[in-house]
């Protein structure tokens, strides 16, 4: 999930609501799409505005891993490909952040809170790339657990949310299917490359359970997230759905999940397993993973390095419209 | 936060030949001509389109949606002007 921990606003009872707060609730319960216009109490907008902001913060910052690898890609062909999905990131990053506009906050003030620290992104992008293996371990893992929580996210309330993420889900697929590609290849290949791919999965499991947040029985704010239908699933449901789709994947490729606990649980019909450290989870959201401060840095440098190029295009668009403007 | 940010363009796109432009987003660019070929990154990535129209956001004046019943109810009182409105005899033929 690419917003994890997002504080959710104004939990009320009905009786404690005002009548143009009930009569709200009514149209999500209805399954109405809310519009950008449109009456929405504070709390609901103030949420969004997190859990769009620090999806879209994910999507820029989740280029940064993977762009590590564009330069060393193994072939050519490989490299275009890895070119295209990173520029798909950086398009999702876009959609998320005009539909955040519409609730009315600037996309430069979303990237301020991002670059100050006020406002995180997904804790994955915090751990780093080491290897070619791990760029199929991201597509697969990864983006198969950005899936899971994007595509109910299609029937999210707020219109230009919803209409973001049908965009996303379409292109998503692609990224998934890359990653396995690669695993498929590494675990075929030399043993030395398939020790690779198992090591990836090894330091990418538990991080990729982490990306549905915490557990549900720690997850103060999701009663309202789903109340108001910005929130579909629950982190365990997810997490668990996850973990059933993603063993017989492992399997087809010979590799190992790294859980002894994993069996499955007839009576449950899915998987048990073991839950990731949520003290490592609670850090690297802190600030203490291992590659927070060069993700951050390297957001920051590019936005501070990019200013003269904004400012210059932005008096050219300027000139041109006043030459334009004394000619008429 | 840079005063200088760029406007906002809203994005149409014209799917295949013979179809209308229909909105699909938003973005910033600082100027029309960069409007367009930011679009064309953003909006076309997988040949969504055959034409592309950018308007400044702030030229396009919306209907307030509390505007909804005064405008639009009046047209569901006159169904007649549905054709199934009229029951035609089915000895006239296709009408």
């Amino acid at each position: 999930m690419y917003a994890q921990l997002v504080k959710s606003e104004g939990s009320k009872t009905r009786d404690e609501m005002t009548p143009e707060e009930i009569a709200f609730q009514e149209r999500i319960d209805r399954g109405e799409r809310i519009e950008p216009k449109e009456w929405m109490p504070e709390g609901y907008r103030k949420t969004l505005i997190r859990q769009m902001g620090q999806h879209a913060h994910s999507e820029i910052v989740g280029q940064l891993p993977e762009g590590n690898w564009i330069t060393r890609a193994p072939t050519l062909e490989r490299k275009a490909i890895l070119l295209a999905k990173v520029q798909d990131e950086a398009g999702h990053g876009l959609y998320l952040y005009s539909a955040a506009e519409t609730l009315g906050i600037s996309r430069d003030e979303l990237l301020e809170q991002l670059h100050s620290g006020k406002m995180k992104y997904s804790s994955i992008f915090n751990y780093p790339t080491l290897t070619w293996a791990d760029i199929g371990a991201v597509g697969w893992l990864v983006d198969g657990a950005a899936i899971m929580n994007q595509v109910p996210l299609q029937r999210t309330s707020y219109g230009p949310y919803a209409r973001a993420m049908v965009r996303i889900c379409k292109e998503e697929s692609f990224h998934q299917r890359q990653g396995y590609d690669i695993m498929m290849k590494m675990a075929a290949g030399t043993p030395e490359q398939k020790a690779m791919a198992q090591d990836a999965l090894n330091r990418f499991w538990y991080p990729s359970l982490m990306m549905f947040g915490p557990s549900d029985k720690d997850s103060v704010h999701s009663a309202q997230s789903m109340a108001w239908k910005i929130k579909i699933n629950t982190n365990d449901e997810l997490r668990q759905k996850f973990v059933d789709q993603t063993v017989p994947q492992a399997e087809y490729l010979g590799l190992t999940i790294p859980d002894p606990n994993l069996k499955w649980n007839e009576e449950k019909g899915g998987h048990d397993f073991s839950e990731p450290d949520w003290s490592e989870f609670f850090a690297v959201i802190a600030g203490n993973g291992p590659c927070n401060e060069e993700r951050l840095g390297a957001r920051v440098k590019a936005w501070d390095d990019g200013a003269w190029f904004r400012d210059g295009l932005m008096a050219h668009a300027e000139k041109a419209a006043s030459r334009r403007h004394a000619a008429e | 936060m840079s005063k200088n940010e760029w406007p906002l363009w809203e994005i149409f796109i014209r799917g295949q030949h013979g179809l209308n432009h229909r909105h699909v987003g938003s973005l910033h660019a600082p100027d029309a001509e960069m409007a367009i070929r930011n679009a064309r990154d953003v909006y076309t990535r997988r040949n969504e389109g055959v034409s592309i129209w950018v308007v400044p956001s702030n030229a396009i004046t919306a209907s307030s949606p509390s505007e909804k019943g005064p405008l639009f109810e009046p047209a569901n009182s006159k169904v007649y002007r549905h054709p199934t409105f009229f029951d035609i005899p089915d000895v006239v033929g296709h009408m």
